[in-house]
């Protein structure tokens, strides 16, 4: 077999099974009798140019970043986590019951960091009993996980519907965080020391995703623990034989997981709506998988991945008011179509290259 | 409750058993084949929106159940192609599909008919109407057994007893024939299928086509039967809780059905107790109860009543040895 040239494998390859999702929902685009040029140059504007727009594209990175990071983190031990749905969902209950619990005598300094452990602890504990339960009772994670995304919004829905339910409204949603217990938003800072810039819900919660992109890069490149997670990944008898304690590892790989995927809740909930309220994630833990595989698992291209997804879902909300015959749901269209080019069909061009390159050497 | 109010109940679990029943099947024959195939969803969803739209357009819900089925046999390609030829993995294209078949559907809804999504709502004669079998007006009066037949076993729409149908073929098919037999080693070991000089790539596609007709059918049943038209997301996890009953089958079809009809049971229950407070517990949400499913199928793959043993080459390529 012959070994492809680094920027053929990680740059080469990754485009063209993107510009391949492209091309399809171009063609989409073009049979629906729209310019996929004028679709895409709205995109560009709606994610961009309007006032404010980047700031929402940056809001939805963020989350895209945490429930990335999510999967990347259980992808390096070849564990599927396809619960970053319910463990944002989750996320969100964690950091409302600490903000409802220490709200009347806690004041924002420790306030924030306690809701942002809430929420790290309530999306751990939601990977932690698949984790648990693949680790020590060998059921498999992907159909846990996706069990457990279900059980997670039929709690939810009990509960918002129920006993966290805010009186008088008529729709679930929770009681209110305090201002103390709210991430403060970018538009609002930078207005007090004079710099004006359109409003978006952009909040320092990108601070928490940027230190966690560090946090994640060095734990899995930089710690013996990462290197164990690796192993496990390359072959799990080999780490097994080589003293890696793999059902802990499993377990333990599961809640870093998971508190990754709760962190999105601090993003939305904390940093935007100021409530949780129902299927608050939207989707976000399911975009996160897309933003896995095109970020190879790695944060940096978590990032560049997270911000095209991002650039996508506030540029896709621009398709709706500008066209009659395309709405957002072009943007799920894509997102299938990228993670079908990019993550199943990943493969697709490799023998090709391979034999162009096997000639090349071979001249 | 008296006796009609149990058999009312059935009825209406039988009604929401069928997506189940024909889901699980297809998704039985395709993981006995070793494909993991978590895209039941989307070409559930896919299969619903085909149905409504052709329906729509022509007036024949005929031509709709078949437009479901080529739609969800596409989708089933797709992933026949990523995972089968290109050896991609299954979970990850199971995924594409359900993305891709949740924003196409809207997409292509909203460009064909331009209704935020929904299909128009289908007229009684472009929808299949329930069928009162032989007798049963007639038998109405006999105590039991009268009702019994009348409510239950009669006056339900094609794509149901299709259902109940497709049970028993998918068991002599897999169980009772040459191709069933091949199929279930696919499944198990493909080198020795291989070996024996069959094509482990061909039989696996066989088995997705027929997953592919199987959900088809179920689409078709919630836009053209069930329902009367699309509407967005309304497969509603479906796909997923019939996931769950083939795990919680064993993937097996007797125990499948079971576990499909359980279900099915659950959720009409759940729909019948809405608003009626239980002893103990006081009112449950509807949405408490429908993640029993769930919480079954999590205690079983847990192993803590029976075990549930997945086809041994499930969720690997094959890879020919060179």
């Amino acid at each position: 077999m012959t070994r492809l040239p680094a920027w053929v494998e990680y740059l080469l390859i990754p485009l063209m099974n993107l510009a391949l999702a492209f091309a399809v929902t171009a063609i989409i685009v073009l049979i629906i009798g729209e310019s996929p040029i004028e679709a895409l140059s709205v995109l560009i504007n709606g994610a961009f140019v309007y006032e404010g727009a980047l700031g929402y594209t940056l809001y939805y990175t963020t989350s895209l970043i945490f429930t990335g990071l999510a999967v990347a983190v259980a992808f390096h031990a070849r564990l599927f986590n396809i619960g970053g749905e319910g463990q944002a969902y989750l996320g969100g209950l964690g950091a409302l019951l600490v903000a409802l619990a220490l709200q009347d005598w806690l004041p924002g300094l420790l306030m924030i960091p306690l809701c942002i452990l809430g929420a790290a602890a309530f999306g751990a504990l939601w990977a932690l009993i698949p984790g648990w339960l693949q680790a020590y009772r060998g059921s498999h994670i992907v159909i846990t996980t996706i069990m457990f995304n279900f059980i997670g919004a039929g709690i939810m829905v009990g509960l918002l519907s129920g006993s966290l339910m805010r009186p008088g409204q008529s729709n679930p949603e929770s009681y209110l965080f305090e201002d103390s217990a709210r991430m403060p938003q970018l538009h609002t800072l930078l207005s007090e020391v004079g710099i004006e810039i359109g409003r978006s819900p952009l909040n320092l919660s990108i601070i928490f995703a940027a230190l966690a992109c560090i946090g994640v890069w060095l734990l899995i490149w930089r710690t013996r623990w990462g290197y164990a997670l690796r192993a496990m990944g390359e072959s799990e008898p080999a780490a097994h034989y080589a003293g890696v304690p793999v059902p802990r590892m499993i377990v333990t790989a599961m809640c870093i997981s998971g508190g990754l995927a709760g962190l999105m809740a601090i993003n939305t909930v904390m940093g935007d709506q100021g409530k949780v309220t129902l299927q608050f994630p939207a989707g976000f833990g399911f975009t996160g998988i897309a933003v896995a595989l095109m970020g190879r698992s790695h944060p940096f291209g978590i990032v560049l991945a997270a911000f095209l997804f991002g650039a996508l879902l506030q540029g896709g909300t621009e398709l709706d008011f500008e066209f009659k015959t395309i709405t957002r749901e072009m943007v799920l269209l894509i997102q299938g179509l990228i993670i079908l080019f990019s993550g199943a069909l990943s493969l697709m061009f490799v023998p090709w290259m391979e034999r162009r390159f096997a000639r090349k050497v071979s001249e | 409750m008296t006796y009609l109010d149990f058999l009312l109940i059935f009825d209406s679990s039988l009604r929401l058993a069928t997506p189940l029943i024909l889901c699980a099947m297809a998704g039985l024959v395709s993981e006995r084949a070793g494909i993991v195939d978590i895209g039941l969803e989307g070409k559930l969803l896919g299969g619903a929106f085909a149905a409504a739209a052709v329906a729509t357009i022509t007036g024949s819900a005929w031509l709709g159940l078949f437009a479901a089925i080529a739609c969800s046999v596409l989708l089933s390609m797709i992933h026949g192609f990523a995972c089968i030829t290109h050896k991609g993995e299954q979970i990850i294209s199971g995924i594409a599909i359900n993305i891709l078949a949740s924003g196409a559907t809207v997409v292509a809804s909203v460009a064909l008919f331009s209704r935020g999504g929904q299909t128009p709502t289908l007229d009684r004669d472009e929808r299949f109407s329930p069928i009162d079998l032989p007798g049963a007006e007639a038998l109405a009066d006999v105590p039991y057994a009268g009702p019994f037949y009348k409510e239950l076993i009669s006056g339900h729409t094609l794509p149901v007893y299709i259902a109940m149908i497709a049970v028993p073929l998918v068991w002599w098919l897999l169980w009772r024939t040459r191709f069933g037999l091949r199929l279930r080693a696919v499944g198990e070991m493909p080198a020795a299928v291989d070996s024996a000089g069959l094509s482990v790539t061909w039989l696996r596609y066989r088995a997705l086509i027929i997953a592919g007709i199987l959900c088809g059918i179920a689409g078709a049943f919630l836009s053209t039967a069930h329902g009367a038209g699309f509407v967005r997301e309304m497969s509603a996890g479906k796909g997923y809780i019939a996931l769950a009953a083939m795990i919680f089958g064993k993937w097996r079809p007797w125990p499948v059905l079971a576990a499909c009809l359980l279900f099915g049971f659950l959720e009409a229950g759940a729909n019948r107790m809405q608003g009626t407070p239980l002893p103990v517990v006081g009112e449950v949400p509807i949405e408490v109860v429908l993640i029993l499913p769930y919480i079954a199928t999590v205690v079983l793959l847990a192993g803590f009543f029976g075990k549930a043993t997945p086809p041994r080459a499930l969720g690997t390529p094959y890879r020919k040895e060179r």
